[in-house]
């Protein structure tokens, strides 16, 4: 058994007295497309952050890389919020080197792999746009381009398609699928939509709120590659229901 | 491209109609010259070398230059320390909104006691009116960063200065301009009112020479060279911002 990437064990976070986290424990393997689902206040985006090492976590174990995947937290973080958070005086472009900028990295070679993201992203032809231009989805393709550019090794997405009307939503979940197949990344991605993260995730870890605390961790045995069909799957709606009870909707 | 054209035209067209109304006025009106002189006899003003315009208009512009530029300085700098330190901000923040509250040009004859008169003083009427709006907006556009862009970038370990040059100061542009413009045209009130209360040079303190005299046109002649510098300065914080901030970032 190969070990890995993220290690959680019995990580906790307070908030002012109030635990934020309680007993977050699960395993992601390299390359595993992880959905943290959950209601609103149960800590999934604070639980996000400390991946990041934006905050300290108040207690348990959390470990990030391993021997065959070196992790380095002041490079390896790719962001994506639930705004795409262009800068609207940068082109498009310029807007998907901002990593590559502030970690110093060699400026023909970043451009060259930015250009080579937006293509990969569906953004080709859109390098000298400015964000106005593009819609809310076609921004939000730009940062995942740009959450990319420095080559990360774990990415991280805080809703990202929150914002998108429901049929792009759909399409950006097909697209996200075929981007993490060909960039081979270990993603993160929290959500409070049910059906996306059995949709997305390879594995979905349950957060609940009032006491916020891990509810479950299971790994979602759908094939791969998935299409839209697959959310008539017997074994779909089986995922669906297992998160429902936990969050006490059944 | 035709629209602008016919902007431009109807601006100009705008201002010769005034022009002239004012000739009009004065020419059908029978307007003694020392009440109103037409644009002609102010024109001719222009021409009489003892009013020393070119000098004049020298130091009204330094003072009004030089002014401005400390103003701009100096608020872009003292709002980029209070983005840095909140305790900074906390303790001078309300107090710099309560000597905005002060008049500046109260402040004149104060100036006049601790710098004499002359291009300094001046210039420090017009830097004291213009810095706070300078200030103030500049620290609010610094302070508009989303929180989760400031997660970005400490996600990377960028450093300070490169979350103020990529991200604060070009995201703060439009909010500094905003407050340029409003202290472009406080700086150069700033510096007529210090040539009224004190000086022996500029524009403002020619106007007060000749006024004993009744000269009118030449009052006319140097109200107008302070709006043409006050222009001048305008023009320039309207060029800069074209070229620097986007079309769709721009206040209005």
């Amino acid at each position: 058994m190969a070990e890995p990437f993220i290690h959680l064990a019995g990580v906790r976070k307070d908030y002012g007295g109030h635990p934020a986290i309680s007993d977050a424990s699960f395993d992601v393997m390299p390359g595993e497309l992880v959905a943290l689902v959950g209601p609103s206040g149960c800590g999934k985006s604070t639980l996000l952050k400390i991946l990041a090492g934006l905050h300290a976590h108040d207690g348990g174990e959390l470990r990030i890389g391993s021997a065959t995947h070196p992790f380095d937290p002041g490079r390896d973080v790719g962001m994506v919020f639930q705004a795409p958070l262009l800068l609207k005086w940068r082109r498009i472009l310029e807007n998907v080197l901002l990593p590559a900028e502030i970690l110093g990295l060699p400026r023909a070679e970043a451009r060259d792999r930015a250009r080579g993201l937006l293509a990969l992203v569906g953004l080709a032809g859109y390098e000298d746009k400015y964000p106005y231009e593009l819609s809310g989805g076609m921004q939000q393709r730009a940062a995942i381009a740009r959450a990319l550019v420095h080559d990360p090794k774990l990415v991280l997405m805080d809703e990202p398609f929150g914002a998108l009307d429901a049929l792009t939503r759909e399409k950006m979940n097909l697209e996200l699928l075929r981007i993490w197949k060909e960039a081979g990344k270990t993603i993160v991605f929290v959500t409070h939509g049910i059906s996306e993260a059995v949709f997305l995730g390879t594995r979905v870890v349950v957060l609940t709120a009032g006491p916020a605390r891990m509810a479950d961790n299971f790994e979602v045995e759908l094939p791969h590659p998935r299409s839209l069909d697959i959310k008539t799957h017997e074994r779909f709606g089986d995922y669906t229901r297992r998160i429902y009870r936990h969050l006490g909707m059944e | 491209m035709n629209s602008k054209l016919t902007r431009w035209t109807l601006a100009l067209l705008a201002h010769l109609a005034v022009l002239l109304a004012w000739y009009l006025f004065v020419r059908l009106g029978h307007v003694p010259k020392f009440v109103m002189p037409s644009p002609g006899a102010t024109l001719d003003a222009l021409l009489e070398p003892k009013y020393s315009w070119w000098t004049n208009v020298a130091v009204t512009g330094t003072e009004i230059f030089g002014g401005y530029l400390l103003a701009l300085a100096a608020g872009v700098a003292l709002a980029l320390l209070f983005t840095w330190s909140k305790t900074l901000e906390a303790f001078f923040m309300p107090l710099l909104v309560s000597l905005n509250m002060i008049p500046k040009v109260a402040l004149g004859p104060l100036i006049i006691v601790w710098f004499k008169y002359g291009v300094l003083p001046n210039s420090i009427m017009a830097f004291s009116i213009a810095v706070f709006p300078i200030l103030l907006t500049t620290a609010r556009g610094l302070r508009e960063i989303e929180p989760e862009l400031l997660d970005l970038v400490r996600s990377l370990k960028g450093s300070r200065w490169q979350l103020f040059a990529k991200i604060q100061l070009p995201g703060a542009l439009p909010y500094i301009f905003s407050g340029m413009k409003v202290g472009a045209i406080l700086a150069v009130a700033g510096a007529i009112v210090g040539e009224f209360l004190g000086s022996d040079k500029g524009l403002g303190y020619l106007m007060l020479q000749v006024q004993v005299t009744l000269d009118t046109p030449a009052m006319f002649m140097a109200v107008l060279l302070i709006t043409m510098i006050g222009m001048l300065l305008y023009g320039v914080v309207l060029t800069l911002e074209r070229l620097l901030v986007p079309k769709d970032a721009r206040i209005g």
